[in-house]
């Protein structure tokens, strides 16, 4: 069993209105100091049998191509082991 | 024999009737493509429609594009065939990498729908290129996401070229950079668009009539050989 987390989020020079919606309303319910919030995406995705190499370059294909568009977006892989997956 | 042109529906798309609609009143006839068929039927030219295709699940456009009818349509376009994405067509294209840059949520937030003014600034282009230079026309704009987005290389790159074939007049509705409304491929027979030229082909049900050349553009496109 293998876990792997796939984060999503807007390239930084890529405006984005719903994390500055969400800036605003923390600041409406009492959080004093907000410099801004980027809003993102997390996948997890969870694979039978351990995560061989042919399927983990299949994966960071499909992150790039699928998961997240190139030209907005950035993404981040983060692959757990059995005993965290199990924890 | 009329020219045949294929208007694709995706699960969850919407405006594919009035796009068919669109298509017969400017003088072609309209091919039904359904997403998971694997041929284009012999159509000479394709309309992506606007709409919600995959209830726009994980990026509009997103799934879309690894449809089945997805292959063959990037296909015929890289080989010069004339096609039109309009609204979530657009954002499909943008998904395929067939036209540059992406389609984000409204700076604004809201969805928004107006009669939207529009500047043609390409008129060669196989979508635009019966309209007159510098044309300016009104038809329907209804966006959540149609913010257009670019790298500034990339943004200078289209303007350079003129690859922009449209732009917003009087307001920007939804923050795209530098008020673009739609853009080309370098060939000329891909054309994205945000607002809808397929809801102003007839007095009675549009703002007015100006959408019809976008079509008609196509059929002289397809009669002049442009995209062989």
């Amino acid at each position: 069993m293998a876990r792997v987390i796939v984060d999503v989020m807007l390239k930084p020079e890529i405006l984005d209105p719903q994390g500055r919606a969400v800036q605003g309303a923390l600041g409406r319910l009492g959080l004093s100091g907000v410099a801004d919030v980027r809003q993102g995406k997390q996948f997890v995705i969870e694979l039978d049998g351990e995560l061989d190499g042919d399927r983990r370059a299949k994966l960071e294909e499909l992150a790039g191509e699928l998961l997240s568009n190139p030209v907005i977006e950035d993404y981040r892989m983060t692959v757990m082991n059995d005993d965290e997956v199990s924890a | 024999m009329s020219t045949r042109i294929g208007i694709v529906t995706f699960p969850g798309s919407l405006d594919d009737a009035d796009a068919a609609r669109a298509v017969r009143i400017a003088g072609g006839e309209p091919v039904a493509l359904w997403h998971g068929d694997e041929d284009l039927k012999k159509v000479q030219a394709v309309v992506l429609p606007g709409g919600f295709s995959y209830g726009d699940y994980l990026r509009c456009g997103a799934i879309a594009r690894f449809a089945p009818v997805m292959t063959k349509v990037i296909e015929a376009a890289n080989a010069g065939m004339p096609v039109l994405g309009i609204c979530n067509g657009f954002q499909i294209l943008c998904e395929t990498h067939l036209l540059p840059g992406a389609l984000t949520r409204n700076d604004h937030l809201h969805f928004i729908c107006r009669d939207q003014k529009l500047r043609i600034e390409n008129t060669s282009s196989d979508w635009t290129r019966d309209f007159a230079p510098g044309q300016e026309i009104v038809i329907p704009l209804k966006n959540g996401e149609g913010g257009y987005v670019a790298d500034e290389a990339t943004l200078d790159r289209l303007e350079g070229e003129g690859r922009v074939i449209a732009r917003y007049l009087e307001v920007n509705p939804n923050g795209s950079r530098r008020d673009i409304a739609g853009v080309c491929n370098e060939r000329g027979n891909v054309v994205g668009l945000m607002p809808h030229p397929e809801h102003a082909v007839e007095d009675l049900t549009g703002p007015s009539t100006d959408g019809i050349f976008f079509f008609a553009s196509a059929l002289t496109s397809v009669l002049a050989g442009s995209h062989r």
